[in-house]
This record gives C-alpha cells, structure tokens and sequence, in this order.
C-alpha cells in the first residue's frame, strides 16, 4: 500500500508541479516585471509583443523564456521558475479576445 | 536651487547700491543696518536705542548722490534685439540681466519681445526650442552667465542635437572693480559660454555696445543658417546698467541682417543622386529632420510621388504625411537605392545590433552587397567633437552636405529630366504595391489597438483613439515626442497631413524637454487659431512643473495629456534587463525608478499652478467626457491637463 502510494504520488507530481495558477500568474506577471514589456494584459507594446491570448502552449514559451530572440533579456530558472511561466501562462489565457475593430466605433471611424 | 536668493546678501547688495560707500557710512540707513546687526548679536527683544529711533523717525537727510540716466546701454541693447524681430524673451529673472529686463520692458513697452515669466533656466530654453519648431525662428532667452547658464546648459544641448536656433543672452560683470558683493563674484566668470561652447554654434562677450550690436547681429545670421543651432552673447552688466558712453553714442550703430541663404547641394552631385534614383528598381527614402519648413514637406510628397519612392519618417521633424500610401513603406533589405535625408546617425538606419541592450554588441549591416547609399545632411556642415551625438561613421556612395530641404528642388528636377515613359510606367506600378502595403498596416495597427480596449491602466492606444476623435476635425498641433513613448500610436492611428502636426522630439532625449517645449510650441501656435496637444510623460512633468504656471500666467492653451505610468519606464526596463542578465532580484527593478507611494496627483499640481485640471483618469470610459471638457477650455484660450493612468507604453 505504502509503495503504491508512493507510485500514484511520483506519478502525480508533474501534474501537480505542471497545475496553472492564474491568480499567481497575474503577481508574478507584474511582480517580475514582465507588464513592462507587453503591457498589463499582455496586449503587447512597442517594447514588447502581444502574449495575449497566448499564440505558443505554455512549453514554448518556457522555452522561449530561457532563451528569447531580439531585445528581449532571458530570464532563468534562477529568478523564473517553469511554474511560474506556467501560472503566467495560466493568466495570460484569462484574457479575453478583442471586440472586432468593426465593433469599436472610435477604431472603426478611422480609415 | 543653486541662484542665490539668500536675503541677506541681497539686503547687503541693495545697501551698496542705494547710495556710494561714503554716503553710506554717514547715512541713517547705514546706521540702521548697523543696529540691525548688533541687534541680531544681541537680545532679540531688546528695544531700539535712541540712534535707531531718531533715525526712523526723523526727515531723510538730502541724498549725496543721484544717479539717474536718460540712456542706460541696455536701451541700445534692447534695440539692437528688437531689430532682430523677436515675438518674446522666456527668463527667471536674474540680477546680471536686470538692465536689459528693464529696458525690455519700460523703454520696449514688453512688446517685440515680450518677457515670458519662466520658473527655471531650463525651462525657458526648452521653451525656446519648442517655439522654433512651430514658428521657424527663435525666440530669446536671458539668463545668469552662471548659476542660469548651469540650468539652462541640458536644454541648450537638447536644442544643439536637434538643429533648433535659440537666442541666449547671458548677464556678467567681467570687470572685477564692479562687483559689490559675494552675490556678484559667484555670478561672475571669465568665460561664460565656455560651459556651453561644445553645443552651442557661436558665442560672443562684447566688451562695448557697438561690439554687442555687430556680435548680437552676426550671431543670429549663424544661428539662422543650417544646420541650425543656440547662439549665446553676453550682456556685460555693466554695458547694460552704465550710461551709453559719448563714444558709443556718436558710432554704435546696429548692423543690416541678411540672412545666408541655406546651403543646397552641389549641382553635379545633385545630378548624380537623381541618376541613382531614377535608376533604381526598389529606392527607400529616409526622412529624419528632412523638413524644416512647410514647404520642405510639400517637396518631400513631391519627391516620393514623382519616384513613387516610399518615405520611412524617422518623425525628428513632420517630414511625411501618414495617411499617405508612400508612408512608412520599403524594406531596407531589399532596396537597391537608399537616400537618408537630414538623418542624424544613418549608420543605425541601416544596420541591426544584437542584442539590442548588450554594449558593444554584434551589429551587422542589413543593406545587400551592391545597395547605393545616399546622403543629404546639413550635420556635416558643422559637426562638433567632445558631444558624440554624431553617431557612427556611415560609409555611403554619395554624401551631399548640404540642407536636404534647399536641395530638393534642384534634385526634383534632375529627376524630372531623367524620368521616361517606361520609368513612369515601373514606378506606378511600384507605388500601387505600396498603397496597399498601407492600407494592410494600417488594418493591423487598428487590430491591435483593440487589444486591452476596455483594461485599466488605460492602453496608450484607447489614449490616442479618444483624443484623435476629440481633435480630428480640429485644426491640431501635437507638441510631445510619442515615439516610443507612447508606443508610436498616434503616428499609427491619427491622421498626420500639415507640418505643425508634428515637431518631433528632444534632440538629445534630455528628459524635462516635454512640458516646456509644448507649452513654447503652443504659445507659437496661438496665434494661428490652433489647438494644442501634449501628451506629457510623467517623469519628465516633474522636472521643473513650474512651467505650467508659465502657461497659466501667460494665457497659453494647451491641452496636456498626463501619460502617467508612474515609472522613469524606460529606465525601469533597463534596471529589469540588467538583473535578469544578472539573474538576480527581477522584481526588484522599481527601486529608484519608480514613482508611487505616493502616487503623484498631477491634477492637483496643475490646479496649483492655475491649470484647468481632471484626474486621475483609470476607468477608459471617463476619458472621452474628460477631453471634451479641457478642450473646451483651451478653445478659450487657457490651459488644461487631464491626468490619466496609463499602460507603460
């Protein structure tokens, strides 16, 4: 029984380890400064780009994390766990997709 | 604040300036600072002896000396300036220059030029800056030769690196038997420009008022020229304060302006640039401060469309209307013809750096082998060494150093001359790809600005969709630098067509350019009806805020935008960059970069100043109603700031 335990735990760990949390993602999407970049809603800015909705699965962007491309400075796992990539990712799910421009008369008025 | 206010120095110089020393010493003034003194030593309470009662209450003794005059020289110097056309003189008053304010404004009635109350130096200059860029001529500014000069000096190097005249008089008491005080010795300096000359195009210390008159002329004739720069003259306080000597007053004369006409290419190097473009299959223009004038902009929408050449607008000035199908378009990559004009630091242009925030970092061209480069810039004129803001050595097949504005009529018709049917017919077709080439990046600019629409912090793209749908059928003037501040949105949403649109931005990206030079470029603008806008940045708001009651004081309407994201961001994202390279402490990077606790009420602040003010403003949909109302008031001719809180960029 005991090793069983054992066994159904060892095999439930990296689910567990691999849960999103979107509540932390969004204190450590700030916390960590990552809003500096792509914004509060990860809309995206000149400084950074567009993360939401999230274009990679949530292994693409820990990859992309570690070892970004242009400006943007790599964060490890010294400062930036695989979890919370995860749990920003989590956060980054939660927003919700734009109204088409047609829809948002100030957008839709400019030609 | 280093200017000296200390009021005791300035009592100990209002004593020495009343009568002469041996007046003084006889006095009862004197005898009352005297007792003043020892009462000061003494007892606070102590009751008046009866030497200070007699002298306070007995007749005042006739005065041993008057010393009045029908003619200070700082009367000539007024004319001299006046005769050189400026609307206004931007000053914090300052004692070295007092002769010339006087004279400014009780012999000059406080017309042509008016004085503009400035709360600090650099202020005024910035002011200046912005100013020139609306009106295409300078406006004045006096200051200290020393404690002024030093506020004012980040300015000046912000206007230098932006090819924008201002006029700068400095006051000074060179001669040493002149000065009274410990005031006026910390006031006084061999050199005063010094501080300035490695960014400054002139400088001259007049030691008569006939030299001031031929220096005060011949500085604005090198500051007019282009590349234009800030000149400095020095007003010897006392050529100012003395009486016009008998000498002066039978030779001093103000010399005749006549301003050099700006340099304009060679004309067979002219020839060669348009041989090249009209040769060439995929040319991209490159515009960086290509037009000074209305007229230079006119002339660059001629060139693109005689070429059917796209214009990358590099915004250093409104070179290029946004709405236009030529705007923005082409691939450096691929074009065969690149022509940079009036483009400071061409070398960035065209090569690509990586990483981007990695000193000494591996750069790389990205033009192809073969691609013919060509440059038009007045920057080679005049380049100076010890402030680097000259950029990398470009390595070009045809440097043309010469003002891009006066050149391109000659290059407009060489290029007429050499244009055959079949090239016409090649560039139409070329320009038909790039209409909709930007019709497909203007959908995607309003797709993205849709993201976050309703978020608080407001996005900086719901910022510019609410004020662009206030101004756009207004005759408008935006006066702050949004690229890439703001994240470029209104140059990517608004509709940019007319020169005073737009003026670019700090020159040398000093921080503290942003309020004074809007308030400046609003006060030009003011007399054409316009509608001025800011969108201010916060940090930079608090450098010397005291130029909102400048705008108030002076009735100048400009609406300011507060882009309040409570951060000196671009630092902030360094700080973030350095510690995840460190990988240490990433959510540490607000220490000493941020700007909360407390957050900063700036609608108060204005209301302080006397600033119509509303905030602060997070919920997006309160900020159309917001606008309205401040445009309201500025259409009657005051200024108003609506604080938002914003999205980093």
């Amino acid at each position: 029984m005991k090793k069983l335990s054992l066994l159904t735990l060892a095999v439930m760990l990296p689910a567990f380890s691999f849960a999103q949390n979107a509540e932390n993602g969004k204190r450590v999407f700030v916390r960590d400064g990552c809003y500096e970049c792509h914004g509060y809603n990860g809309q995206g800015t000149i400084a950074g780009a567009r993360l939401a909705p999230p274009v990679l699965d949530a292994q693409g962007m820990i990859r992309y994390v570690r070892r970004p491309a242009g400006a943007m400075p790599a964060f490890t796992n010294k400062v930036l766990s695989d979890q919370e990539v995860n749990d920003i990712y989590a956060y980054l799910k939660t927003m919700p997709a734009p109204k088409p421009v047609k829809d948002i008369p100030l957008l839709n008025q400019i030609k | 604040m280093p200017k000296s206010k200390n009021p005791v120095g300035r009592r100990g110089f209002l004593k020495g300036a009343a009568a002469g020393a041996a007046a003084l010493v006889a006095s009862p003034a004197g005898l009352k600072a005297q007792e003043a003194q020892a009462q000061t030593k003494g007892a606070a309470t102590s009751l008046p002896s009866a030497r200070l009662a007699a002298a306070e209450t007995a007749p005042p003794p006739p005065r041993v000396d008057v010393y009045t005059t029908d003619r200070p020289g700082s009367d000539f110097m007024a004319d001299v300036i006046k005769s050189l056309g400026f609307e206004y003189v931007a000053a914090n008053p300052g004692s070295s220059f007092r002769g010339l304010h006087e004279s400014f404004v009780n012999y000059g009635n406080n017309k042509s030029p008016e004085l503009l109350t400035c709360c600090h130096e650099e202020s005024s200059v910035a002011m200046a800056h912005g100013y020139a860029k609306i009106e295409g001529k300078p406006m004045m500014i006096m200051a200290h030769g020393t404690v002024g000069l030093q506020h004012a000096s980040m300015a000046i190097y912000n206007a230098f690196a932006d090819r924008v005249p201002v006029y700068i008089v400095l006051g000074n008491i060179a001669d040493v038997a002149w000065r009274r005080s410990d005031v006026e010795w910390a006031h006084s300096v061999q050199d005063a420009a010094a501080m300035v000359r490695d960014y400054t195009k002139f400088d001259d210390a007049p030691v008569s008022l006939g030299h001031f008159a031929e220096s005060a002329v011949r500085a604005y004739k090198i500051m007019m020229t282009p590349p234009m720069e800030p000149v400095v003259i020095v007003a010897d306080a006392v050529l100012q304060e003395e009486p016009m000597s008998e000498a002066d007053r039978r030779s001093a004369r103000i010399p005749k302006l006549t301003l050099s006409s700006p340099p304009a290419g060679d004309s067979g190097a002219v020839a060669e640039a348009a041989r090249m473009l009209v040769a060439a299959e995929d040319p991209v223009i490159i515009a960086g401060r290509a037009a000074r004038t209305p007229a230079g902009l006119k002339l660059l929408v001629e060139l693109a469309e005689l070429l059917q050449a796209p214009v990358q607008d590099r915004r250093f000035r409104m070179n290029f209307p946004s709405s236009h199908p030529l705007y923005g378009g082409g691939n450096l990559a691929t074009a065969d013809v690149i022509m940079a004009l009036e483009v400071p630091d061409f070398w960035n242009s065209t090569h690509t750096q990586t990483p981007v925030n990695r000193m000494g970092m591996e750069s790389r061209s990205i033009v192809k082998p073969g691609t013919k480069l060509i440059t038009i810039y007045s920057g080679d004129l005049a380049e100076k060494s010890n402030y680097q803001d000259l950029g990398r050595y470009a390595e070009v097949d045809l440097a043309i150093a010469a003002d891009a504005e006066a050149t391109l009529p000659a290059l407009i018709e060489a290029c007429k001359r050499l244009i055959t049917a079949d090239r016409k017919r090649a560039f139409g077709e070329r320009g038909a790809k790039y209409a909709e080439a930007a019709k497909r990046t203007k959908a995607q600019a309003l797709e993205q600005a849709s993201y976050a629409w309703d978020s608080s912090p407001i996005t900086t793209a719901r910022v510019s969709a609410e004020l662009w749908n206030q101004i756009r059928n207004e005759d408008w003037s935006l006066l702050s630098d949004v690229n890439p501040f703001f994240s470029n949105w209104p140059t990517r949403l608004w509709d940019f067509e007319k020169h005073h649109n737009y003026i670019g931005g700090h020159g040398a990206y000093g921080v503290g350019y942003g309020a004074p030079a809007a308030v400046g470029a609003a006060l030009a603008n003011r007399k054409y009806g316009r509608l001025s806008v800011n969108i201010q940045c916060d940090g930079d708001l608090n450098y010397a805020p005291g130029v909102l009651w400048t705008a108030a004081h002076h009735h100048i309407p400009l609406l300011s935008v507060m882009h309040n994201n409570r951060a000196y961001h671009q630092e902030l994202m360094y700080i973030e960059d350095m510690a995840a390279r460190a990988q240490r402490g990433v959510d540490t990077a607000k220490v000493g970069t941020g700007l909360f606790d407390p957050n900063i009420d700036y609608a108060t602040l204005a209301k302080a100043y006397g600033v119509y003010s509303a905030g602060p403003i997070e919920n997006p949909n309160d900020l159309g109603p917001a606008l309205k109302k401040a445009i309201e008031v500025v259409k009657k001719g005051e200024p108003a700031l609506i604080d938002v809180i914003t999205q980093p960029r």
